[in-house]
């Protein structure tokens, strides 16, 4: 996990090499200066101002080295952090933008949300920390073991000795935390995703009147979240009495011993003859500090990494992912006519999908058609064109665009000249010419007007205060479901397609403008193949060819005529659709 | 659909915020807090009480037992450790009673927050959550939420613990040294001034920084709700060029805001490394001069032991200044959370002056309405009269009537004009016109989603303006185009139509919607989970899910709009049957593309541009040979 995310330090690895180095500049000058604080003392309380003077002049001479590695330091830090993070979302996003459709399914848009959002600035977090934590407080723990042995080796054992039975109990505290905190990561993330829920179904809340029965349910869930943060941060807060037991503890032996070894005057084991000193007490608990809140410290970062790890494996999930469906790389970037053929083609949604969603299925649409499909609720209409412009792949048998294999073309160029209008469409915030020039970035304002009057939005464009610049809100929702969906269309003509295909695209669209459209379409892009998935008879009556579908498998192709006469499923879809129409 | 979105900068720091935050925690937990206080009170003077007691060791005890020996002083020097170890014991005690306690006030609050969050979200209407984006409503809920938890865990005990610790030491060194102290008081200065310096420039980048973070989430949410649409038109590239510059813009401004942060610490703790040794250099001076030394207790001499002892305690007040100022990024982006939550607690709930209930009623002898709070099936609206101090009630049919009524999103633009129709209980209206027509606007008017002025709409004769709004709602069942689904089984998601329904009623009513077909065919049948709004269901199957559950309300009237939309016809003409179960009876508002669901309505009215340019039942339409006839006929002579 860390090695791959290590991969997005790439251009800052300077600051994060460098920040760790100052931190150790920082972390020397902060060990020396109890100790020659102590001899300052020892100095002043000899009145002897001399060696107090030279003594306060190393000592600001050490604060400004210190504070130079310090800034220096809390720069290069929040360069490196930042600047990871920047890149950790820069991969991450890069790589989400190269998944499939089944890759999207599979990790689902909103978890991918959390990944490249909530998760990130954990890690952030936790690198910030760990550059500067990493070296600082192992180092911290060290000299200041050193130094108190260097002041008196006895004394100082008494911390060491304490070391152990702190980090024991800080470990303690912190597996017990742990297995609580990813319990409740789970429940938070249910949590949210209620508000979620609840915020786009607020219409059906209120609707229904659920508010209350939201509220309670939303309320029993939060207290459950509060009652096991709760039993988490207590554990968490032992931390600090614990701390304070242990240091306290340390300072009143120190204190005891301290004292007694003045006044025997036993001296001091590496400076023998040299007698213990006040100054040398008050500067060996300031080690004793230290070295236990270095202790401390290690535990707090422990937590922080602990935490830091389940966002680091969901994001690393994305990072090591790889995209089930890829271009090739020097594939063919024109697709030469709008033919499509399907050869034997069999299709599954996953591995483990107990049947296929479609079932051999044999095709051939010459180029410039207007084909036509039918076919009950999950009979896998929209699985059969989602294979044209390659956005799955079959299963099993081959799918031919321009007669040539879809996977022998160069991705971008399939797409661009293969246009789906999908069945949840949706528009982006912006204006509605930002919008149209998806389809086409270079597209002249006139093109523009061109295709919104193809698609019969340009009488309604135009009656916005704003007309084409009218601001889109995210998601469209300023605009009705037939404008949505005329948008939609005249976004894909733009692209002007080779092969254009509609989802159910007119589902909202009033027969009338419907049939404008479909009419339009004859005049405006004659060659292009159009495939149109619809529940209307009248949308697709008028066919170069009808194709039926029913659970995964043609069962009915031909004209509307020929399939009225067949007698099967579409003459009984027709049937009731103009039931009555002639009276 | 109307108004700008809100989004834009995220509101800038108002006043008062602070003092918010503590009185509404306060209002929550008292007692919790007073205890927490006096609890970090006495830890903070235990952790002072150290250094005074340093001094006696060394003085009381240490100096004598230089000259006195070891055994002379052993049992003073335990006395000393002992009363040490017992104020260290108390204070420990507290710290331990303190935080756990606070652990309950932060998540307890927390919790509070978001329940009144939440519950406030509930009573909002529906043009709030037209006009703000999902996401930034979301995000209240996690980064602010978040934000808070922080500076109420962690930051507001540190705080108020270094800032009691402050004043202790001051008065401490007050009691040794003046002259001392207004050095000391020089240092705070220049650290103060620092820390304003660089807070300040820290605050203001943390404000681009939360904006720029705001816009890239935003940015993100959009474009992954978007995906699949986004390959459709091969515009990663687009997308990530877009997202680059969202993510360079963010870079520049936390690294900013971190940069300016960090340094913080560095500054105040050398700082206050350099004012010791001027202390040191000064008292000792001082000491040399033997120059007169004014304290709290008057005029005493100034003794060596006091510098070093005062030293002592300007270490310990530099590191408190030192937490103080590494809190203050974060109580800033704690307050700036804070801010937000309170924004949506104050937001204005949907007004409801309703005061007409909906009540249970049986027959009287004389076929008059007795209330009751037994389980009949018959209802009744509670109307009072204020004035003539009397109680009518009316009995539930589900008429509705609509007069004269004008709407419109914004103000200046009209969506409805004029609108009057008189649909009888158990009557089939439907709707007929274009897209933005204002069919569906008019439907959300009766249910009260958006409100006009008074008397306009009639349910049962009574203004609906005067029905409790809930009461009201409770009528009126309802199917909308867009499906929601919520996580849970399938079964719950039926009865989220009537809660006390059976088992057997929802697979009743799932037969009804002929859902009951394909839901047997799932792994789990009716006890499927279903997640992500019913991600694993086609459109059609979560259509006939959302008319289930509106079969399981058993409502007076319905509102059905563009219900089956994505149901294929063949599929419809099975639930067709059912439908004319379900609305049997029923006052029943439909909209419908297809005209083949509305032929059999009562009355079909045609909207156009928010008027109603025809109205009949289908034969007369027909003959009426209007607009109705050329749509009704359009699609097939159109081509």
């Amino acid at each position: 996990m860390v090695k791959i995310l290590m991969k997005s330090i790439r251009e800052y690895k300077v600051p994060s090499i460098v920040t760790p180095l100052f931190m150790c500049g920082e972390v020397s000058m902060e060990t020396m200066m109890p100790f020659i604080m102590a001899k300052l003392i020892d100095e002043l309380e000899k009145n002897n101002l001399k060696l107090v003077l030279s003594y306060g002049g190393i000592l600001i001479f050490i604060a400004f080295l210190s504070l130079f590695f310090g800034t220096m330091a809390a720069k290069t830090a929040a360069t490196a952090s930042c600047g990871f993070a920047k890149n950790l979302r820069h991969d991450l996003f890069h790589k989400v933008m190269d998944f499939s459709f089944s890759d999207v399914d599979l990790f689902s848009p909103s978890s991918l949300v959390t990944r490249l959002t909530t998760d990130v600035s954990n890690l952030q977090n936790a690198y910030a920390m760990i550059i500067r934590m990493a070296v600082r407080v192992p180092l911290m723990f060290l000299f200041s073991i050193i130094m108190g042995c260097v002041i008196n080796w006895k004394l100082t054992l008494i911390f060491v000795a304490i070391v152990p039975l702190l980090g024991g109990a800080i470990l303690l505290i912190i597996t017990n935390a742990h297995k609580i905190f990813k319990r409740i990561f789970k429940k938070y993330d249910a949590l949210n995703n209620s508000v979620q829920e609840n915020v786009s179904a607020i219409r059906v809340v209120k609707g229904f009147v659920r508010e209350d029965y939201e509220m309670s349910k939303f309320h029993d869930r939060s207290a459950d979240v509060r009652d096991d943060f709760i039993r988490a941060e207590k554990l968490i807060a032992l931390f600090s009495p614990v701390m304070m037991f242990f240091m306290n503890v340390g300072m009143l032996l120190i204190c005891y011993f301290g004292a007694k070894l003045i006044i025997t005057g036993t001296g001091n084991a590496f400076y023998v003859g040299k007698v213990f000193s006040t100054g040398e007490l008050s500067s060996l608990t300031n080690y004793g500090v230290q070295i236990l809140s270095a202790l401390m410290m290690l535990g707090f970062a422990f937590i922080m990494i602990t935490m830091a790890s389940e966002a680091g494996n969901r994001v690393v999930e994305v990072l090591k992912y790889e995209p089930t469906l890829t271009g090739e790389p020097n594939g063919l970037t024109v697709v030469p006519d709008g033919r499509i053929q399907f050869k034997n083609v069999s299709f599954k949604y996953s591995d483990s999908a107990a049947r296929n969603s479609l079932e051999k299925i044999n095709l051939n649409i010459e180029s410039g058609k207007t084909i036509g499909i039918i076919g009950g609720t999950g009979s896998s209409k929209t699985t059969l064109i989602q294979l044209i412009s390659r956005l799955y792949d079959a299963t099993e048998g081959e799918v031919l665009v321009g007669g040539h294999n879809v996977k022998a073309y160069d991705l971008k160029s399939l797409r661009d000249q293969v246009a789906v209008v999908l069945q949840k469409n949706i528009l982006f915030a912006g204006t509605i010419k930002e919008n149209m020039r998806w389809g086409n970035k270079e597209a002249t304002d006139e093109e523009i007007v061109e295709a919104c009057k193809a698609a019969c939005a340009d009488e309604f464009v135009s009656n916005f205060p704003d007309g084409y610049d009218t601001y889109i809100e995210q998601g469209g929702t300023n605009v009705s479901g037939g404008q949505k969906q005329r948008l939609c269309i005249a976004r894909a003509l733009l692209k002007k397609p080779k092969i254009l295909i509609l989802d159910d695209s007119t589902s909202a669209v009033d027969t009338r403008t419907d049939a404008m459209i479909r009419n339009s379409f004859k005049k405006a892009i004659p060659g292009t193949t159009k495939i149109i998935i619809a529940q209307r008879v009248s949308s697709v009556e008028d066919a170069d060819e009808i194709i039926v579908l029913d659970g995964g498998k043609i069962v009915e192709r031909g004209t509307s005529k020929e399939l009225i006469a067949q007698k099967g499923i579409y003459a009984e879809i027709y049937e009731t659709q103009t039931k009555g129409k002639e009276e | 659909m109307p108004g700008p979105r809100q989004l834009g900068p995220r509101p800038k720091l108002k006043k008062g915020i602070f003092g918010r935050l503590i009185k509404t925690i306060f209002g929550y937990y008292p007692v919790h807090l007073i205890v927490v206080a006096v609890c970090l009170l006495i830890s903070a003077v235990s952790s002072i009480s150290m250094s005074v007691f340093m001094q006696r060791l060394i003085d009381d005890c240490i100096m004598p037992g230089l000259t006195e020996g070891w055994e002379a002083v052993a049992a003073k020097v335990l006395g000393t450790i002992a009363v040490l170890a017992g104020i260290y014991g108390i204070g420990v005690l507290c710290s331990f009673i303190y935080t756990r306690i606070m652990a309950i006030v932060c998540q307890g609050t927390l919790k509070r927050f978001r329940d009144s969050m939440f519950d406030k979200m509930q009573t909002l209407p529906i043009k709030y959550f037209d006009t703000h984006a999902h996401g930034d409503i979301m995000s209240t809920y996690t980064n602010d939420a978040d934000a808070v938890r922080q500076i109420i865990g962690q930051s507001m005990p540190s705080l108020f613990s270094s800032v009691i610790s402050i004043f202790g030491l001051a008065v401490v060194m007050l009691s040794y040294s003046l002259w001392l102290f207004l050095l000391v008081m020089v240092a705070l200065f220049i650290i103060g001034k620092a820390g304003a310096h660089f807070g300040g420039k820290s605050g203001k980048y943390m404000v681009g920084r939360q904006k720029s973070l705001a816009k890239e989430e935003g940015f993100i949410e959009e474009m992954m709700t978007g995906l699949k649409v986004v390959k459709v038109f091969t515009h990663e590239q687009e997308a990530k060029d877009d997202f680059d510059k969202l993510n360079e813009q963010l870079f520049d401004d936390s690294m900013l805001a971190d940069k300016n942060g960090n340094v913080l610490g560095p500054i105040t703790n050398n700082v206050g490394n350099i004012f010791y040794v001027v202390l040191a250099v000064f008292g000792s001076v001082l000491y040399s001069l033997g120059a007169v030394n004014v304290c709290l207790r008057g005029v005493e001499p100034l003794s060596l032991g006091m510098v070093v002892t005062f030293l002592g305690m300007f270490r310990h007040l530099s590191q408190m200044v030192g937490q103080i100022s590494q809190q203050i990024t974060m109580v800033m982006m704690g307050l700036a959370g804070a801010s937000r939550i309170f924004d949506l607690i104050d937001e204005m709930p949907e007004e409801d002056n309703g005061y007409c209930e909906l009540v249970n009623v049986k027959r009287g002898e004389n076929g008059e309405l007795i209330e009751t709070t037994e389980k009949t099936n018959l209802w009744a609206w509670k109307h009072p009269h204020k004035e003539a101090g009397t109680v009518t009630y009316t009995e539930l049919k589900g008429e509705i009537e609509l007069e004269n009524v004008d709407f419109g999103y914004v103000p200046e633009k009209l969506v409805l004009e004029d609108v009057s129709l008189h649909a009888k209980a158990g009557e089939k209206f439907a709707f007929v016109g274009a897209t933005g027509a204002g069919k569906t606007t008019i439907t959300n008017l009766i249910n009260r989603f958006y409100d006009i002025p008074d008397g306009k709409i009639r349910f049962d004769g009574i203004n609906i303006n005067k029905i409790k709004k809930p009461d009201l709602r409770r009528s009126l069942g309802l199917v909308l185009q867009d499906v929601n689904l919520f996580t849970g089984t399938v079964m719950e998601n039926i009865r989220y139509g009537r809660l006390d329904a059976t088992d057997e009623e929802c697979i009743e009513a799932a037969k009804l919607a002929n859902a009951d077909d394909f839901i047997t065919r799932l792994p789990e049948g009716y006890n499927t989970m279903l997640t992500g709004n019913g991600a694993s269901l086609s459109q059609g199957q979560r259509q006939l899910l959302s008319i289930a559950r509106a079969a399981v309300a058993n409502t007076p009237a319905m509102i059905l709009d563009e219900a089956t939309s994505s149901i294929d016809t063949r599929t419809e003409a099975l639930v067709q049957n059912g439908m004319d179960r379900l609305m049997e009876g029923r006052t029943v508002f439909v909209i419908a593309h297809r005209l083949s669901t509305v032929r059999n309505a009562k009355s079909i009215i045609v909207l156009d541009h928010g008027h109603i340019i025809e109205r009949g039942n289908h034969d007369d339409l027909i003959a009426q040979k209007g607009v109705y006839y050329r749509l009704y006929t359009g699609a097939f002579e159109m081509d």
